[in-house]
């Protein structure tokens, strides 16, 4: 369910990193507790964004959550699939409805999360 | 046998542009017996308009019949129990309506001179000193028009006297289990908003808070009790915590059904809250009336207060305008003034023990509720609670059944469903506050409402998640119609 090569955060956001890029998403358990997920708000290719501060929101029917950054860096891209299909947050928050793409400023900043196992014994602890 | 309440029958109604035709007209006029003037002439072209694009055109018995049909469509607190958690939905008494309507208040005009405005004015000041002895405050404005728009004051108020302080600081800190207004309130006030975790008993956790507090921190915005009707023990601390580093405790006075006459805030540390007279001095919500939200402060911060300031002298009341340290107006006039005469009919009614008397049946109702439905559904924090109380859906979840579809199906019932999914930090919540207006007869018929949905739950949770059988649409599209809004309707 958790892909082994992600790095997870406390606030149930994923990163992939290659190099010195890292994709963004939000977890499987994420968008469960989240329910039907009606809109995505992301930020613009160059933005900054800071490790553990928000970096953009997701609005599902029950509240507006935001989306901590498991990193540091710039913005490269904001996936547009979500703009027309927030649903796909739903259906595939690990891989086609990845949130942003960014340069990594400080990789070792990654070594703070959590890996797979350890993200999903949180997850079991917090229910 | 369960005792269901019904509501009217539904009959379709179709929208009034659908039922336009054209020529037709709900008045007549008499010939004019004054020379006719050009629109266009006397405004300018470009300020009249020929038509207006699909206006619908129907006779006075089609628009009387089309708005009453749909009337009869709502349900409202004078039909029944409106258990709507945080929203303390309490019956409106008569009698407020009856004072409200004096011709002498309900035509006061607000240009009108202050020599012929006394009455009115004494109202406001009577009322002013009320709220300030209810919550043990020293000064009070009426001016804001809503909850939020009294929060937004407030924040701004705290801001001004750190500003004249030299400093009006960077952050504002929030428990995880306020209200989304707080930290929307914060946020338009320019500060950076910091959230508090709750503690295992849905309290602030006061070493996380001993830890967060610094000069950095304008306030701390409670809502007490809280969003879990669970009352904040360690408030005295809270308030010692702050104002030890200079920073300020704002309450939220959403709650305040659950202290009136019990317990001031004013007494344990607040410097600022704000009431909603729409709640907890039972004037009507929304669409049933505008709102008010006074602000009550401490002395500190009464030089900042919104003007005008209603200002006493010797048999006289006159309005201040002159207050350099004032923040200024936040609404146009005096705040929605027939509002504020219905929250005072109702405190002249109920007098300081009835007032307290309210308070404890509230409490009480929720406490009943509380132990009838204990046996049905999880409740996540056993803390003892006060004016409401919070199930979570954690048991119905298990047989693939949320809070939302058990809300749905209350309404088969005849109730207004519960607050949904809030607070965040309860997990498929089911937020109840039945107010003192209910009795035990109605209090049982919910009760039974309730303990029957949890057993259709285990026996046939698919009946649960269809629902509501027993209203004009079935369930609506809530996600498409989020996804993919349609905001205008155009003729087919």
């Amino acid at each position: 369910m958790y892909p082994e090569n992600f790095r997870y955060t406390k606030e149930h956001e994923w990163i992939h990193v290659e190099g010195d890029t890292g994709t963004i998403g939000i977890t499987d358990h994420a968008q469960e507790e989240l329910g039907d997920i009606v809109y995505v708000d992301l930020p613009k290719p160059g933005t900054h964004i800071e490790q553990g501060k928000s970096l953009g929101s997701v609005e599902s029917v029950k509240a507006v959550s935001d989306v901590y950054s498991p990193v540091s860096g710039e913005v490269l891209e904001a996936n547009a699939l979500l703009a027309d299909s927030p649903e796909k947050l739903n259906e595939d928050p690990h891989a086609a409805a990845w949130l942003v793409k960014v340069k990594l400023r400080a990789p070792a900043e990654v070594e703070n999360l959590m890996t797979a196992a350890d993200y999903q014994t949180y997850i079991g602890a917090e229910k | 046998m369960i005792n269901k309440v019904r509501q009217h029958l539904s009959q379709n109604e179709a929208l009034l542009f659908e039922r336009s035709s054209p020529g037709k007209k709900a008045y007549q006029l008499p010939e004019l017996d004054v020379p006719a003037v050009d629109a266009a002439e006397a405004l300018g072209a470009e300020n009249v308009r020929a038509e207006i694009e699909g206006f619908p055109e129907v006779s006075e018995v089609e628009a009387i019949r089309h708005f009453t049909r749909l009337s009869t469509w709502n349900y409202a607190i004078d039909h029944g129990m409106y258990p709507l958690g945080s929203c303390t939905m309490k019956y409106n008494p008569r009698i407020n309506e009856l004072v409200a309507r004096i011709d002498g208040l309900a035509w006061a005009h607000p240009y009108q001179p202050e020599a012929l405005s006394q009455g009115c004015m004494q109202v406001m000041e009577r009322l002013e000193l009320m709220l300030a002895e209810i919550t043990g405050m020293d000064a009070v404005t009426l001016q804001p028009a809503a909850g939020a728009h009294g929060e937004l004051t407030g924040i701004l108020l705290i801001r001004a006297l750190l500003e004249k302080r030299g400093n009006p600081r960077k952050k504002i800190l929030i428990p995880d289990s306020a209200h989304g207004t707080n930290p929307a309130t914060a946020a338009i006030a320019g500060y950076a908003v910091e959230n508090i975790k709750s503690s295992s008993t849905g309290g602030v956790d006061l070493a996380a808070l001993e830890g967060l507090v610094n000069e950095d921190v304008a306030a701390l915005m409670v809502t007490n009790p809280n969003t879990l009707g669970v009352f904040e023990e360690n408030i005295i601390r809270v308030a010692e915590i702050l104002h030890r580093k200079g920073a300020m405790l704002y309450m939220d006075g959403a709650n305040m059904n659950a202290l009136v006459g019990m317990a001031r805030p004013g007494d344990f540390g607040v410097d600022v809250l704000h009431l909603n007279l729409h709640k907890t001095f039972s004037t009507p919500h929304g669409g049933g009336g505008p709102g008010a939200g006074p602000v009550c402060v401490k002395k500190v911060l009464e030089p900042f207060l919104p003007t005008p300031r209603l200002k006493r002298s010797g048999k006289k009341l006159t309005f201040d305008y002159k207050r350099k340290n004032s923040i200024g107006r936040v609404k146009a006039f005096y705040g929605n003034f027939g509002v504020l005469v219905r929250a005072l009919a109702y405190i002249l009614a109920h007098g300081g023990p009835g007032l307290r008397n309210a308070t404890m049946d509230a409490v009480l109702n929720a406490v009943y509720i509380r132990k009838q439905l204990e046996p049905y559904f999880d409740l996540p924090y056993p803390s003892p609670n006060m004016h409401e109380v919070v199930f979570s859906d954690d048991r119905q979840a298990k047989l693939g059944v949320r809070t939302g579809e058990i809300a749905k199906r209350l309404i088969d019932y005849g109730f207004h469903p519960y607050t949904v999914s809030f607070p965040l930090i309860v997990h498929g919540a089911l937020m109840i506050e039945p107010t003192e207006t209910e009795g035990k007869l109605e209090l049982d018929q919910f009760i039974e409402a309730m303990i029957s949905i949890a057993k259709e739950v285990e026996t046939d949770p698919e009946l649960v998640k269809n629902a509501p059988y027993g209203t004009r649409t079935s369930k609506v599209d809530e996600v498409t119609a989020a996804r993919k809004p349609v905001l205008r309707w155009k003729p087919a």
